[in-house]
């Protein structure tokens, strides 16, 4: 049996963040994106973009994160797509992630007074570039503080990808507490690491909205 | 490569999934008694003269808002036992579930203690309630109604989370989605089923919570 020291342990771990960060990362990125295109539909003239954008959200606000990621997995292999624990991991998190922050950015829209896109309307530009240039650089700036609190909610959720069998932070603390037998300082170095990553994003969080409410 | 999707094991599974549809709601009914109790006492102990106190709660909540879930409960199922603590997997997942909702909720409550007007203690006071008699009878239902909605969303995305409890396998939903498909090898469906369950779940519980919070504290809650 391979003997572990504390530093083995801790030097293991922290290897294994810089997978939890990349998965962050990663399903931040697409959540953007994808989160653009859902608040686009929700804030559509048309009522049923509306409908199927409130439907996107309600949908995974209303489900476990657990679920969808096992759907994932699970699901796009009956696609004929071959299908690793990352990818899932990737497209369960980022569809998850784009539901809140669509739902984040809206409400930042309609926080704007209807005065900015009346005079945008009176300015002669259409809907798209009153989006562009006037509403959503807005929407984006007075929404920060809530974006980076889910930001710290997202790197937590990537420890479900543990379960998938994705090789990141808890999946080696797994591995590392099958092996030696500490659970309580095997997850008790994993919380401590998790919480280095998070708690400067909360403390940021904060300070964006101190920020914001002085103004 | 076409795929048939087969409903066919559904009908024999309906007892298996009722019964892990009921264990999540008794987790979760659990959890929020004991929750909410703890973060009606954590955020009086915020608010109170003990300066050690204030700084404990505190600390309880930084550290129980910057961790995972999954940590948490790992930690508790796992980990304490090495110092002597041994709990069942339904103890170890209402533990892990209250100690993770108490640390948002102590917020939530506390915000709404702050939103009733100091006069209402003072008239509480004035009328000959002693303390403890105004804080239960007349601030904390004030405070309830203001922020009823924002402890619903908590109290469903807890159940939401909950499901990660199947990890440490307690026969809840997401556990016995795990045992189904393990059984049917109809993994997609099985947790599609299963999400959809979900999905009506949280949907019963917020109208649950409305029913009740109007018997309860009267026709202002939304």
């Amino acid at each position: 049996m391979i003997e572990f020291t504390f530093w083995d342990i801790v030097r293991n771990l922290v290897f294994a963040t810089r997978w939890t960060v990349l998965l962050s990362v990663a399903a931040f990125a697409g959540g953007a994106i994808v989160g653009v295109a859902i608040l686009f539909a929700r804030i559509s003239p048309a009522s049923w973009a509306r409908r199927f954008g409130s439907g996107y959200i309600a949908l995974f606000q209303g489900t476990p994160l657990l679920m969808q990621l096992f759907l994932m997995f699970f699901g796009l292999p009956m696609l004929g797509l071959r299908i690793e624990p990352w990818t899932a991991a990737v497209c369960g998190l980022t569809f998850y992630a784009s539901a809140y922050l669509a739902e984040i950015w809206r409400s930042g829209v309609e926080a704007l007074p209807r005065g900015q896109s009346e005079a945008a309307s009176s300015l002669g530009l259409h809907r798209f570039q009153e989006l562009r240039l006037i509403i959503l650089p807005q929407a984006f700036r007075i929404t920060r503080a809530p974006v980076v609190g889910f930001l710290v909610q997202l790197i937590k959720s990537t420890a479900l990808a543990s379960i998938l069998g994705f090789e990141e932070l808890m999946k080696t603390a797994n591995a590392i507490n099958n092996a030696t037998f500490e659970p309580f300082k095997v997850y008790g170095l994993v919380a401590v690491i998790f919480f280095l990553l998070c708690y400067p994003l909360t403390q940021y969080a904060r300070f964006l909205e101190a920020k914001a409410a002085a103004r | 490569m076409t795929y048939v999707l087969d409903f066919s094991w559904l009908w024999g599974s309906l007892g298996a999934l009722a019964s892990g549809a009921g264990v999540t709601l008794v987790l979760i009914a659990c959890t929020t008694v004991l929750g909410l109790t703890l973060s009606i006492l954590g955020a009086a102990a915020r608010r109170g003269r003990c300066l050690w106190l204030r700084k404990l709660v505190g600390a309880y909540v930084e550290v129980i808002r910057n961790t995972p879930f999954l940590v948490q409960l790992f930690f508790i199922f796992f980990g304490l036992p090495s110092i002597g603590i041994r709990l069942d997997p339904m103890v170890a997942a209402i533990l892990a579930m209250t100690l993770n909702m108490t640390a948002y909720t102590i917020e939530v409550v506390g915000a709404g203690l702050d939103a009733v007007p100091k006069g209402q203690g003072e008239a509480a006071t004035a009328l000959g309630m002693r303390p403890r008699l105004a804080f239960v009878k007349v601030i904390l239902p004030q405070a309830i109604t203001v922020i009823y909605p924002a402890l619903t969303s908590q109290i469903i995305i807890m159940m939401l989370e909950s499901a990660v409890v199947s990890q440490i396998s307690v026969r809840e939903l997401a556990q016995e989605a795990d045992l189904l498909q393990a059984r049917t090898f109809r993994a997609f469906e099985t947790y599609l089923v299963v999400t959809l369950i979900y999905l009506a779940l949280s949907a019963a519980v917020r109208r649950g919570m409305i029913l009740f919070g109007r018997r309860m504290l009267g026709a202002g809650v939304k």
